[in-house]
């Protein structure tokens, strides 16, 4: 089994958190695991992703190829759209539908949700509005490992172990909101889209 | 042996430590800048048993590290390529004075320039300085090259540079770590007087480090990070050296069809690239950064030289970085069937944090000097505010190297410009900028050097700036007139006042500074969360 993983997303959305988590999640049951992220001038305000791959065999290169991730998981749609090359045919995208339209040329966002409705497989949920729903506008990144979490081929009590690791330091209500911004997650990817 | 999961610079960092490292120094700069991090978080350095600092530039941080082997201890300088071209003074004579206590330089290069303004390949120095090198191929070898480096250091008195690329720096493994090793005890060299550049000890030091390179060869080919595995299909043979070799690996599997030389350490080992060369009828050399072991075996003699591919044939893209993609075009295999690419996204490049007081210093002088080129020159410099050259601000005219704002404001105020106008942040300015103020105030320059103070490093995540508020009496100790340094509140509700004062020091004909201070609202949040500075963000 290798699972190559795209993520992507905007400065300051907590996409190097999220890409932490399913690393950890992966480390915790033993996976051979690389991960790239981008760091400095790149990531201020600007374009934010990272090559996440894991196996139960050795792994060599930190980066993946062209058509071959096996899921591509976005915090914002038009970030998503940037990366559709990289899937694999029958490659998943896991998108939040709601924009960081912080550029001048933003393009219309139902084109955007439209292109990203065309793929074969396609979750699209509003991570913005479930996270705060479950308490916490940051918890927008774990709503969308929640509803990409169907594609990770991780075991769910090593992603809670992760999610919890990795927010423990910040109390109990902080683990639960990230617990519960996960649950809807889960749920919206499984409901109607 | 437990495992981490680790950066590859984080895994140099630990490495180093387990390794007995004693004091490790390094100017902040992208993808270096978590070496230092993760060293002056660690435990040793809490408990006081390690020296580790941020230094005014990675000149001075090499210089340190050259003092702390002098006193037999194990020392490491951590910067990013150009910051090498800083230090490029102290690497090339350290290299004839020599190491006692082991010495490594970390240098982490940037091809396809993620953050900086060229992709140098710091293996180019090596032929400069005669130092060996180690080259990690992944983050394991990164977590082993600090022992290795260390224990050639000792072994042959020579510092060692260890060369990482951004995607090894700033990409995640699972690390097996050992038990760390004791430090070094204090000890002054049996030999000091190799220290003495004086021409005719230098000359005894340099024949020794010309004499030593032979060694330094064997070193290479005996060593861990090289290693020679031969394939039945001797049409091609493969030389990849550091992460390079990781591409070969997965594209091809393990073990693979063709003979296969990975390079891991510096000079070449030789005997290697001659078996390769003779037992292949054409090479494809894969290496992150310049051509440069391509070129090295393009100039083997005639009768020897097979078949040679690479960047300087068009096989592997001539600049960038190497990426899966490119390294399967060169080894000829098909593309893997792949969805085209949307044309809807917009760019989205990097910008200025809404609230930056950098924005507001950049309105202003806009403002203050008008349209360019008839307004005026503004000579930047590198930092976050580069990132007002860029709309809605096209604020600044240039960006070169660390100092030049100043520097080529005052060469250009000579040359008949006005106003010449220069732009630097706190930290850059004592980084290279110290300088170039003294000779504009010892010629009584034209010019009009604004410092945007925001008390930190801001763009490599928030290091404390070498500054440390002490920007006007700096300026004043270097002769810069008392009533010409004003200080100024970059903030909106300032707006009128700061183009007032801008306005008022273009005017005048001797040199000037205006300090525009505020903090950078990153650091500012994080103090308010009562996080340490330039842990939580890594740039």
């Amino acid at each position: 089994m290798t699972r190559n993983v795209i993520l992507a997303g905007v400065g300051g959305q907590g996409l190097l958190a999220l890409a932490a988590i399913i690393a950890e999640a992966a480390r915790l049951i033993g996976l051979h695991l690389r991960q790239a992220e981008v760091h400095g001038m790149a990531q201020r305000g600007g374009v934010v992703q990272s090559h996440l791959r894991y196996a139960d065999q050795p792994l060599h290169a930190n980066l993946i190829r062209m058509g071959t991730a096996n899921l591509l998981l976005a915090l914002e749609p038009m970030e998503a759209l940037r990366y559709v090359a990289y899937l694999a045919p029958d490659g998943a995208v896991v998108a939040n539908t709601a924009p960081m339209a912080g550029i001048p040329d933003y393009p219309p966002l139902e084109t955007i949700l439209a292109e990203l409705s065309a793929l074969p497989q396609h979750r699209l949920v509003d991570a913005a509005a479930l996270a705060r729903e479950a308490g916490s506008p940051q918890a927008a990144n774990m709503v969308l490992l929640g509803a990409g979490s169907a594609f990770l081929g991780l075991p769910e009590d090593a992603l809670a172990a992760s999610i919890r690791a990795q927010f423990e330091t910040k109390g109990h209500a902080v683990v639960e909101t990230n617990f519960a911004a996960f649950r809807l997650g889960v749920a919206a990817a499984n409901g109607p889209t | 042996m437990t495992t981490r999961l680790l950066l590859g610079n984080e895994a140099l960092a630990q490495g180093a430590l387990d390794a007995g490292l004693s004091a490790a120094y390094a100017y902040p700069g992208t993808p270096s800048t978590e070496i230092t991090e993760h060293i002056l978080h660690s435990a040793q350095v809490r408990r006081g048993e390690v020296t580790c600092a941020w230094t005014a530039n990675e000149k001075t941080a090499l210089e340190a590290a050259l003092g702390a082997s002098y006193a037999g201890r194990r020392a490491m300088a951590s910067m990013k390529h150009v910051g090498l071209n800083v230090a490029a003074d102290p690497f090339v004579n350290a290299a004839i004075a020599g190491a006692h206590g082991g010495l490594i330089v970390n240098v982490a290069d940037d091809p396809s320039m993620h953050s900086s303004q060229n992709e140098q390949d710091s293996r180019v120095y090596l032929d400069l300085s005669l130092v060996p090198c180690i080259e990690p191929a992944d983050q394991q070898e990164a977590y082993r090259a600090p022992a290795h480096a260390f224990g050639l250091s000792e072994r042959h008195r020579i510092p060692v540079m260890i060369r990482l690329t951004t995607r090894l720096a700033h990409s995640r493994a699972t690390v097996a770590t050992a038990p760390a090793c004791p430090q070094n005890p204090f000890s002054l060299p049996a030999d000091p007087r190799r220290y003495i550049l004086l021409p005719a000890l230098a000359r005894q030091s340099y024949d020794r480090l010309v004499a030593l390179q032979s060694t330094l060869v064997r070193e290479s080919e005996q060593g861990p990070f090289t290693a020679y595995a031969d394939g039945p299909d001797r049409s091609l043979g493969i030389v990849a050296c550091g992460i390079a070799y990781g591409y070969a690996l997965e594209l091809l599997g393990e073990p693979c069809p063709h003979p296969i030389l990975k390079i891991g350490q510096y000079p070449l080992p030789e005997a290697h690239l001659d078996r390769i060369a003779s037992s292949c009828k054409r090479l494809l050399v894969l290496e992150e950064g310049f051509p440069y072991v391509e070129a090295k075996l393009r100039g083997l003699p005639a009768r020897a030289r097979p078949i040679v591919h690479g960047r300087l044939t068009g096989h592997v893209p001539r600049t960038g970085e190497l990426t899966p993609d490119a390294v399967a075009h060169a080894l000829g295999l098909p593309p893997s069937p792949t969805r085209a690419a949307s044309t809807t996204p917009a760019p989205r490049p990097p910008a200025l944090c809404p609230g930056c007081p950098h924005a507001d210093t950049c309105r202003a002088l806009s403002e203050a000097i008008g349209p360019r080129p008839a307004g005026g020159v503004v000579f930047s410099d590198i930092g976050c505010y580069t990132l007002g050259a860029l709309p809605p601000y096209a604020a600044i005219d240039t960006c070169v190297e660390m100092g030049a704002s100043i520097t080529m404001a005052k060469g250009a105020a000579a040359a008949g410009l006005h106003p010449a106008v220069a732009l630097i942040g706190d930290s850059t300015f004592t980084h290279s900028g110290l300088t170039g103020l003294l000779d504009c105030v010892r010629e009584a320059a034209d010019v009009t050097i604004v410092i945007v103070d925001n008390l930190t490093v801001a763009m490599t995540g928030g290091q404390p700036s070498a500054a440390e508020s002490r920007i006007v009496p700096i300026c004043a100790g270097l002769g810069i007139a008392p009533e010409r340094i004003r200080v100024i509140e970059p903030h909106p509700k300032q707006h009128a006042e700061n183009v007032r004062v801008l306005r008022e020091e273009i005017d005048r004909p001797e040199p000037s500074v205006i300090v525009a201070r505020r903090e950078c609202i990153q650091t500012a949040r994080r103090r308010a969360r009562g996080e340490r500075s330039g842990a939580k963000e890594r740039t």
